[in-house]
């Protein structure tokens, strides 16, 4: 696992609290994870503020999972 | 005005300096114990108070989840345990309530302090972007109390806070009696909670010249009716009570510690923060408690006073007490369990109210400690129950909270029939 995807996997377990065995890359915030709307601003809000990157609202709307999050950072982070 | 529907108190719950249940905050009341200790939840090294009354050695893990508890203040943590315990205590989940017919009227002073100061100060030490947590607004406004007691717990009755700064929890009382007795719920969860044991919230009393600085022995700070007074202690934490209609209660077998009988506003439309020295909005507002119970100043046995402890107000509620309740008034029990537990601001009335309930169900009253010099501004013919807890059948206990504003509160409760 790179050095994004895991600090990415230690974000959402901490905000979501939820176990590391469920924070596949499959598996959706709000779906599989018990994110409502908050809890997934909260989340894009600590990706911008690990990887010092901006995600737009548009491009936010389109990180759903944990997959989508760790390619988003690997091609955006600084 | 006499009531159709009777409304009693089927439910208690606390988390106070002093104990983290109902049973703990009352051994400590009764044994006279102090909350008052050197703050631990921030640095107050430059602050010109340097303790408080905390609650101690909490953990929020103990009574959330991590995830649920990041959500909430520490002022919504505190009312939901409170809440919690006295829902239990009420068996208000398991005996088949409707819950379309259950409110929450919750009251808090100021509401999420901490949240506020906390997400201010991380702005003011970024580059100017802003990066405010969506829980951020959530988490500080006041009502966030009462909506996140009736989301854990399904309550669809009337819903919202009270805030009349150190009256709030009392006016949160009132109003849930009156939602019952004009039959707008059968039940209702009240009380109210603070936590304001931060930076802001002790520099800001500080400012005010409100709070004691008696930092070489903070258990003897709060000191209320002792000539020595010099201002009040702040407490932090919530006292919860589940009101109920009489028949509602009745009909499900629910055990009914008293009945509140009363309730008494008023303002002194004087000053914003200082009393008014004649006393004329307190008695007032005793009168109109009186008058709501329908009831004479002297079946009245015990008053839990506001008194806070500082120089003014103090005196001037006891002048209030003698005028309401003339030659009655040295006949009386008096006590200001402040002297205890601090002053709960908002929470104030809460648990309070728990104190005058259990007084009533125990048949003791609990002390003002710390009272070692009398004042002699304040009459010495009254019984202030100095310092140990006295036996004394409770028939009705009045209850008294004043806010910065102006605003005066009363309550009264009055033992059942057995």
């Amino acid at each position: 696992m790179s050095e994004i995807a895991e600090k990415v996997k230690a974000i959402i377990i901490d905000k979501l609290g939820v176990e590391a065995s469920e924070v596949t890359p499959e598996a959706s915030f709000t779906n599989d994870l018990g994110a409502d709307s908050l809890d997934t601003v909260e989340l894009i809000m600590e990706f911008e503020k690990e990887f010092n990157v901006s995600i737009p609202d548009d491009q936010a709307e389109n990180i759903q999972t944990v997959g989508q999050a760790v390619s988003y950072l690997e091609e955006h982070a600084k | 005005m006499s009531s159709i529907r009777r409304v009693v108190v089927t439910g208690l719950g606390a988390i106070t300096p002093l104990g983290s249940t109902v049973s703990t905050y009352w051994e400590g009341l009764k044994n006279g114990v102090s909350g008052a200790a050197t703050i631990t939840r921030f640095d107050a090294t430059k602050f010109k108070t340097r303790f408080a009354c905390e609650v101690k050695d909490y953990n929020p893990d103990t009574y959330f989840d991590r995830k649920e508890g990041r959500k909430m203040d520490l002022f919504t943590q505190f009312a939901v345990i409170a809440a919690d315990e006295a829902i239990a205590d009420a068996g208000l989940l398991t005996d088949g309530v409707d819950k379309d017919r259950v409110g929450v009227i919750w009251g808090s002073g100021i509401g999420g302090l901490r949240s506020l100061q906390e997400e201010c100060f991380q702005f003011e030490r970024g580059d100017g972007t802003p990066r405010y947590s969506p829980f951020f607004i959530p988490r500080m406004i006041a009502d966030s109390s009462s909506g996140n007691i009736s989301i854990k717990n399904g309550f669809r009755g009337p819903n919202f806070v009270t805030t009349s700064a150190c009256a709030s929890s009392n006016d949160a009382l009132i109003a849930a009696f009156n939602n019952i007795r004009l039959g707008l719920a059968d039940a209702i969860v009240s009380g109210g909670s603070e936590a304001a044991i931060t930076e802001s919230g002790v520099g800001g009393f500080n400012a005010l010249k409100a709070m004691s600085e008696r930092n070489d022995d903070p258990a003897s700070a709060s000191r209320p009716y002792d000539k020595e007074r010099d201002g009040f202690v702040l407490g932090e934490g919530a006292g919860a009570l589940v009101l109920e209609e009489y028949e509602h209660a009745k009909a499900r077998g629910a055990k009914m510690y008293a009945e509140i009988i009363g309730g008494g506003m008023s303002s002194d439309a004087y000053h914003i923060t200082a009393p008014d020295p004649t006393g004329s909005g307190v008695v007032l507002v005793m009168r109109n408690a009186l008058r709501d119970a329908g009831i004479e100043p002297q079946e009245v046995d015990y008053i839990n006073t506001h008194g806070t402890s500082t120089p003014l107000g103090d005196g001037a509620e006891i002048k209030a007490i003698e005028t309401v309740f003339g030659e009655h008034a040295t006949k009386l029990n008096i006590s200001s369990t402040k002297s205890m537990t601090g002053h709960l601001l908002g929470g104030a009335g809460g648990i309070e109210a728990v104190a005058s309930i259990l007084a009533i169900k125990y048949g003791i009253v609990p002390p003002t400690i710390n009272l070692h010099t009398p004042d002699l501004d304040i009459n010495q013919a009254l019984n202030f129950t100095p310092n140990v807890a006295q036996k004394r059948e409770v028939n009705i206990a009045l209850s008294n909270t004043f806010g910065f504003g102006g605003h005066n509160t009363s309550v009264l409760f009055r033992k059942l029939a057995e």
